[in-house]
């Protein structure tokens, strides 16, 4: 690999992992509070992306729908905690996991139905296609550059909220101790809902910057995003803000030079490398690279 | 101030307390004492809104709290050092007690409630950037009390501040109590060491398997000859 190849899918690598990142912080973030794996975060992203569809059709400049999309998903986000999970308070973990499953099948079946099964194509805004050359022959797409730069806007922004702001800090311990927290007086249904609005917003985002990526926008576009967020959630150590954006790194560029590196013929199986290497992360450390080793709380 | 009357709490088919009552008056520290799963922590629990009594009334200052979320009544004034502390480990000391104020409505007095908390305990100013879980046990203690403080309670609940702690930081935990309540803080102390606290009491209540066997004022409890017997080691 020459160095300029090496230099664009190191890139291609950040944006990928960018991506996972937002997707994989909004489950990381739901599970450490309420131990509910959110299968159904997929939908959401999906939700974004079709919204902008829809905007984008009714005539409306992306710097006006991608907003109003992102807005719209934030509002998924909180009907999904409101009618599906809040009534599932408590019930026990495969119950939530099974209704997140419930709600995504429900939502990608809605999606079907008013959608239809064909692709459609995703109004990439025109600044965010083309390549921009640098030296060596190295070109770099702008819908790459501008992913990694919004996600570690996103980054930053969400940093500052969880060690510096009210919410956030009470959204960190009730994630580590729900029962301390309601004793501390913080509401822990406040914190619930922001955990589903902040990751509904990422998950957002990235139903844009995934629909920029891919050009098109269909009914199940959220299962593989939520599928590899959920990877990235275990490497990193599940429930672990830290891990699951370390973990999404770790994956987008296990990918991309995965493909980059093997013969031809295998790079088809490049997913098949990747849950492989899930299952032996599973045996050999459990718990994630940053995930606590703590005992189970009762 | 606060008075429970014939409350019954259940852990799924087990009924952990069986129809308890007492009263706790402004101004006063008031302990319940007893063995291990007497029933105790349930009863601090239950009256922080973490559990709900099956039957009874749990009311302060004439309003009831049976029916209020534990946020809604830490509001009202009544905040709770836990039993095991429960200090937030990743959190750093700082954050810790500022959660303890998450319900104040004076922010503009914060600082000087930190500066009144570091007096009662320095090693806490000495160690407020570092995370909670770094702290020794008897600074947990402290930081759980401290926490439980920023709410500026006018009913405070402790849950076993001495569990587990070495006789010297007990003696300073049971000074600082009494220090507390010539304050003028209002204070429910549950305790297994029933010596230190009948010494530092008013009144006191006895609980065992879920009831209230004895009450009266601390220092007769002191040297009744059946409470020697079970609680004070002869």
């Amino acid at each position: 690999m020459s160095a300029a190849e090496f230099g664009q899918q190191f890139i291609n690598a950040l944006s990928l992992g960018s991506i996972y990142a937002l997707v994989a912080i909004g489950l990381a973030m739901v599970f450490s509070i309420l131990r509910l794996i959110n299968f159904a975060h997929g939908e959401t992203l999906m939700i974004g992306a079709v919204a902008g569809v829809v905007l984008a059709d009714r005539g409306l400049p992306w710097l006006i729908w991608l907003p109003l999309a992102v807005l719209i998903t934030v509002g998924a986000g909180w009907l999904m905690e409101r009618v599906a999970y809040r009534p599932m308070r408590g019930a026990p973990d495969v119950t939530l996991l099974l209704t997140s499953l419930g709600v995504s099948i429900a939502l990608q079946n809605g999606a079907l139905l008013t959608l239809g099964s064909q692709p459609r194509p995703f109004p990439t805004p025109a600044v965010l296609g083309g390549q921009i050359p640098l030296a060596g022959g190295v070109q770099i797409s702008r819908v790459n550059l501008v992913t990694i730069a919004i996600a570690i806007v996103l980054m930053i922004a969400l940093t500052w909220f969880v060690t510096r702001t009210q919410t956030g800090i009470a959204m960190r311990a009730t994630a580590e101790n729900a029962m301390a927290a309601r004793l501390m007086g913080i509401n822990t249904n406040t914190v619930i809902i922001a955990a589903f609005l902040i990751g509904a917003a990422l998950a957002g985002v990235a139903g844009f910057l995934w629909g920029s990526r891919v050009g098109r926008v269909e009914y199940d576009m959220g299962f593989i995003p939520v599928l590899k967020a959920f990877v990235a959630t275990v490497i990193g150590g599940f429930g672990s803000i830290p891990g699951a954006v370390l973990g999404a790194y770790i994956l987008g560029f296990g990918e991309i030079f995965l493909v980059a590196l093997l013969p031809d013929y295998l790079t088809s199986y490049r997913d098949a490398f990747i849950f492989v290497a899930l299952i032996l992360i599973l045996l050999i450390r459990p718990q994630g690279i940053l995930g606590s080793t703590e005992p189970e709380k009762i | 101030m606060l008075a429970l009357h014939d409350v019954r709490v259940f852990y799924g088919a087990i009924e952990a307390v069986k129809g308890i009552s007492f009263e706790v008056r402004q101004g006063e520290l008031v302990t319940i004492v007893g063995a291990n799963g007497a029933g105790k922590t349930t009863t601090l629990r239950t009256i922080s809104g973490i559990y709900r009594p099956a039957t009874g009334s749990i009311t302060f200052e004439g309003q009831d709290l049976t029916a209020l979320p534990s946020h809604e009544i830490v509001a009202l004034g009544i905040s709770q050092s836990p039993e095991g502390r429960l200090i937030f480990g990743s959190l750093s000391v700082r954050d810790n007690l500022m959660l303890g104020a998450t319900r104040r409505a004076d922010r503009a007095t914060i600082p000087e409630d930190l500066d009144y908390i570091f007096s009662l305990f320095p090693v806490l100013g000495e160690r407020i950037n570092q995370s909670g879980g770094t702290l020794s046990g008897g600074e947990q203690q402290m930081l759980a009390i401290g926490r439980a403080l920023m709410a500026r309670p006018r009913l405070l609940l402790l849950d076993e501040p001495s569990l587990g702690l070495a006789p010297m930081l007990v003696n300073r935990i049971f000074a600082v109590i009494s220090r507390l309540k010539e304050t003028g803080v209002t204070i429910l102390l549950v305790e297994q060491n029933a010596r230190k606290a009948l010494e530092v009491a008013d009144r006191a209540y006895v609980m065992e398997t879920g009831h209230i066997i004895l009450e009266g004022d601390a220092r007769s409890l002191a040297t009744n000859p059946e409470i020697k017997k079970a609680y004070l080691g002869g």
